[in-house]
């Protein structure tokens, strides 16, 4: 397969997750566009560690660590967007940027 | 054009447009349920990489608890009322800045990586993967693991102090 099949998958993903991440107004849903986006990392990350061949699996052992990560980051990502809710009872980032 | 590579450019095409709608429909619930196609479709062409143990952590921790926890918050953050437009006035920046960074990262790769291929000598199965975290990867697991006990402690700290107040 040639590597640039999931080189551009994986910058394509990006693009997307970075229009999410700007665009949306949900708080909850801006998290999603970075999940995405540490999701085309990954395809990045395992795609080279095929390329190379690599007898340790750097590629696929950074991507375990950054799944947990991605992981890590949604769980303490959505406990602040909860306090916020009850702050403002909003997750209108729009809204809640107005306010302070 | 082998078999592999067709499903991989199926996957890709699902991958993509699952993206797309996951970023844009106006149903909340929808858009966290087209991010799980997205995932599993990346799951899949992770197999197709030969990085299968990967791909099923993949669908174990992403569609099986990152987006319960996400379904989950938008039920507890569900507002009166409903916002009409889900997205910001500056929707068609972040489109463009979304398109420039998609065109230059695979503008970057093409020109780096054009007519390099993927063997697949090497299986990422759970017993290579296992060796390499085990004996090479050792300390950064349990670094690891120290950043993930700190994360979740937060989270419940985080919460908690909500609901004194």
């Amino acid at each position: 397969m040639p590597l640039l099949y999931p080189l551009v998958l994986s910058a394509a993903l990006f693009g997307i997750g970075l229009y999410g991440v700007l665009a949306r107004r949900n708080a909850v849903l801006m998290l999603l566009g970075v999940e995405l986006m540490l999701n085309a990392v990954n395809l990045n990350l395992v795609a080279f560690d095929a390329w190379f061949a690599d007898t340790i699996h750097t590629g696929q052992v950074l991507t375990l660590f950054t799944i947990t990560l991605a992981a890590a980051e949604i769980g303490l990502g959505l406990a602040i967007v909860l306090a916020l809710f009850r702050a403002v009872r909003t997750v209108d980032v729009d809204e809640v940027g107005a306010e302070r | 054009m082998s078999a592999t590579e067709i499903v991989f450019l199926l996957f890709a095409a699902l991958a993509v447009g699952s993206a797309l709608l996951a970023m844009t429909t106006n149903q909340l619930v929808h858009s966290a349920l087209w991010l799980v196609v997205t995932l599993g479709a990346v799951a899949g062409c992770f197999v197709l990489m030969t990085a299968e143990f990967v791909a099923w952590v993949q669908v174990l921790v992403y569609v099986g608890s990152v987006v319960v926890l996400v379904i989950f918050a938008l039920m507890l953050t569900r507002q009166q009322s409903t916002i009409s437009a889900e997205v910001t006035g500056n929707r068609w920046t972040a489109a463009v800045l979304g398109l420039v960074a998609a065109v230059g990262l695979g503008a970057t790769v093409i020109s780096g990586f054009h007519g390099e291929r993927i063997e697949g000598h090497r299986i990422g199965t759970a017993r290579s993967l296992g060796d390499a975290l085990f004996n090479d990867w050792v300390l950064p697991f349990e670094i690891l693991s120290g950043v993930l006990l700190a994360a979740l402690v937060g989270a419940i700290v985080i919460s908690r102090s909500g609901t004194e107040r």
